[in-house]
């Protein structure tokens, strides 16, 4: 079954945002979204499930196989250690019988790669008040957007108050894009002026939360690339501000990885992570051809889970990420 | 990983020397090995099979030389042939003969177009002295045509824009219109990113194409982007018919596989490369460095060009004789630490350096702050001081500590390091290579 917002999310409400909403409804939504995302992912359904159909479903699994099934997975950008992995582990359970034919390793091969998908605490909890969620990225990745849209849904699905701290305060015009988030979302922007100290912002939008008793403090940040290290030193500092204002934030740290990132994705969360500790891919632009299997790669070698992903334009295409559903959209035809 | 390629395929290939020729499953077992760090590098898988097979032709019956190592030349020969493949040498722009020259931009949402479009602009005013200006025909991300007029402005450039509420297609004519009014030379339309298979924003695109007929179109990748490198490049050369390639972020760590697998699925060159957060940080794209970095070779040219700028020829003698003789004083090191600081920040550079790519050293912390008191202390020495840093005991030690803000032992530290500095480049001036090792030990 598909993750919705209400199993993403844990909240106050005694048995979770859920039970303030009637089930039928949930239950639409979530068919709406398979729709959706099966849609988004015709492309790029299209092009895997054909290399492994193509070739799995024609019987006896021999060196070929295996030889298509690696060439399928680097395709997807998923990376050579973690195919070698997932390659080596579906030949020999072959070797042991397990598998026999090409619909059985397809099936298993979906299973498996929703396996290593799921790592870590896959939930945001937004108990804590405010609940601070700092995101960072490389320029570029969708952080402001996706910010928009994370706001936008905590405001209109799950009726939370949310603050936005605008602390990319480098880029020409970050503020101005994400204040028309704001406006949209129905969300407070804290801003200050452009080229100002980030942890400032930062330290200013946890205040103005609690001044408003809001309930979710979203922090946006500056694009960078993980090799600048003045910057990297920076976002730390922009971490340890939120953290002397409130001692137990940020919460939630999510980094915004593009899904058409190839292996050095894998570098970012490293880097990231270690300068601010991430919690939680958002895996954006996944509606084109790209497979975004970068995002294994960083859930199997550096055990961050996905927790969102992006699958369009629309505000309703930011949606919380389900492993079942990714290896499937991405196998199945 | 890939700075040890040429090590990997040593050790695969240790025992073809005695032999003196690479034998078939020396290079099957070479091809292997440059089929990962090519998939490491993003290069397409397709791309890498054509180009593995292509290679073993080469390397077929190939004479093992006697100054390179097996290892080492199948990597000089995986290299040339890389460089070759990336278009041997750079491409430029051409310029039409009635100005204005459009050049239009493309590419997916966060490639980097509109900064692109900024920094395109302020090289062709500065490198050819053009009048550039600059429309913004982004109407659909908020405040992309915001940030197109900041940058605009701080490229130098004049920047035409109608808000959002208009066609793009509109605000492009109209843009040619005013360019061609105001006698600019070069017009850059800056487009909004869109996905290569969203049929109505393609659709515009084309538009756009047909209605200010573009001398030149662009396509910015970034140089990040994985194996789905070539189906954007397929799409968009089919609708934009692109002429050449930006790439952007160069200067993080990404290998910039995609380069190599969208020069080779289009054949459209990469004309320009994008390597930093300011705007004079961007250059003509070089295929022989690129196929270094692929290879993790580090980017000697590159690193060799920056210093040129920053370093005039007289210079560079005269200082080549203090070296020799031992007459190099610290107020020489001073103007030296400032011409390489003005290079850029020492860990780029560092990760520029062949060989170092990947390597400890290259992660080495470089603490500018450090430097700046290394300044602050030579700055407060006399001359006297300077020139003969034995002078340095005492009451003058206390008397710089103070002027700079340091201690006395800092003070002790900087004078120690400058003398073994002082005998490890007379070595170098003297032909000696420095043990990088046991230099990284000292620093610890």
């Amino acid at each position: 079954m598909a993750r919705d917002w209400y199993d993403l999310f844990i909240t106050d409400f005694p048995g979770g945002a859920a039970a303030e909403v009637p089930q039928t409804g949930r239950e639409q939504e979530r068919r709406g979204f398979f729709k959706r995302l099966r849609e988004n992912m015709k492309k790029t359904r299209e092009a895997l499930a054909a290399e492994v159909q193509a070739t799995l479903f024609e019987g006896d699994l021999d060196e070929q196989t295996w030889e298509r099934l690696e060439e399928a997975l680097i395709y997807a950008d998923v990376g050579a250690k973690t195919t070698a992995e997932v390659v080596e582990r579906l030949e020999q359970e072959a070797q042991e019988g397990q598998l026999v034919g090409g619909e059985q390793l397809t099936k298993r091969l979906s299973e498996l790669l929703a396996e290593l998908a799921r790592t870590g605490d896959e939930h945001i909890d937004i108990r804590p008040d405010p609940t601070v969620i700092l995101v960072v990225g490389v320029n570029g990745t969708g952080k402001t957007t996706s910010i928009g849209k994370l706001a936008w849904h905590l405001r209109q699905t799950l009726g939370q108050t949310v603050v936005i701290g605008a602390a990319d305060t480098f880029r020409a015009a970050a503020v101005e894009q994400l204040e028309r988030w704001g406006e949209r979302a129905g969300c407070d922007v804290v801003k200050g002026p452009e080229g100002s100290d980030p942890g400032a912002v930062a330290f200013d939008a946890i205040a103005r939360g609690r001044e408003r008793a809001a309930d979710v403090v979203i922090i946006d940040t500056a694009g960078r690339l993980h090799t600048q290290r003045e910057l990297m030193a920076e976002l730390e500092k922009v971490k340890r501000v939120i953290s002397k204002q409130m001692p137990d934030a940020p919460h939630e740290t999510l980094m915004t990885v593009d899904a058409t990132t190839g292996q050095n994705g894998l570098r970012q969360a490293q880097l990231f992570g270690q300068a601010v500790n991430v919690t939680g891919i958002v895996l954006t632009k996944l509606d084109g051809t790209a497979k975004g299997g970068i995002a294994l790669a960083i859930a199997n070698e550096l055990n961050i889970p996905v927790k969102l992903i992006g699958i369009g334009e629309k505000l309703e295409d930011l949606r919380p990420f389900d492993p079942d559903a990714f290896a499937e959209a991405l196998l199945t035809a | 990983m890939f700075d040890s390629l040429a090590d990997k395929l040593q050790g695969t290939l240790a025992g073809v020397r005695q032999r003196g020729s690479l034998s078939e499953d020396d290079i099957a077992r070479a091809m292997r090995e440059i089929r990962l760090a090519l998939l490491e590098a993003d290069v397409n898988f397709k791309v890498v099979k054509q180009f593995t097979s292509a290679v073993k032709e080469r390397c077929l019956g190939v004479e093992v030389h006697k100054q390179l190592n097996p290892g080492q030349q199948v990597v000089k020969i995986v290299n040339d042939e890389l460089t070759a493949l990336m278009g041997g040498h750079s491409a430029g722009l051409t310029f039409s003969p009635r100005p204005p020259t459009v050049i239009l931009m493309a590419g997916l949402q966060g490639s980097g177009k509109t900064t692109a479009t900024a920094k395109l602009a302020r090289y062709l005013r500065e490198e050819n002295g053009s009048s550039v200006a600059v429309a913004a025909c982004d109407v659909y991300r908020p405040a992309a045509v915001e940030q197109l007029i900041k940058v605009g402005l701080q490229a130098g450039a004049t920047v035409y824009e109608q808000g959002t509420d208009k066609d793009p297609v509109d605000i492009a004519r109209w843009a040619w219109d005013q360019a061609k009014r105001d006698g600019k030379d070069v017009l850059i339309v800056d487009t909004a990113g869109r996905l290569h298979v969203d049929q109505a924003l393609m659709d515009e695109l084309a538009n756009v194409r047909k209605a200010v007929k573009p001398h030149v179109v662009l396509l910015v990748v970034d140089a990040m982007t994985g194996q789905d490198a070539v189906n954007v490049a397929e799409q968009f050369a089919e609708v934009a018919r692109f002429d050449g390639v930006i790439l952007s972020k160069l200067d993080g760590d990404a290998r910039g596989g995609a380069a190599l697998s969208v020069k080779a699925v289009t054949g459209k060159p990469i004309m320009f490369a994008s390597t930093g957060e300011k705007l004079p940080d961007f250059e003509r794209f070089h295929p022989d460095r690129m196929a270094q970095r692929i290879l993790g070779m580090g980017d000697v040219m590159s690193f060799i060009e920056r210093a040129e700028r920053t370093i005039e020829e007289d210079d560079a003698k005269e200082l080549e004789r203090k070296m020799r003789k031992n007459e190099f004083t610290l107020e020489d090191f001073l103007t030296q630490l400032k011409r390489v600081r003005k290079m850029g920040p020492l860990t780029s550079l560092l990760g520029m350096m062949p060989g170092l790519a990947g390597h400890q050293l290259s992660k080495m912390n470089v603490d500018e702050k450090e430097l700046d008191r290394v300044e602050a202390m030579i700055l407060s020495m006399t001359p006297q001081e300077r020139a003969r840093p034995e002078l340095i005991k005492g009451s003058r030690r206390l008397r710089i500590a103070r002027g700079s803000g340091t201690s006395v032992q800092q003070v002790n530290q900087l004078v120690k390091q400058f003398g073994e500095m002082r005998k490890l480049m007379r070595g170098l001036a003297q032909g000696k290579m420095p043990d990088l090792g046991a230099l990284m030990r000292q620093q610890r």
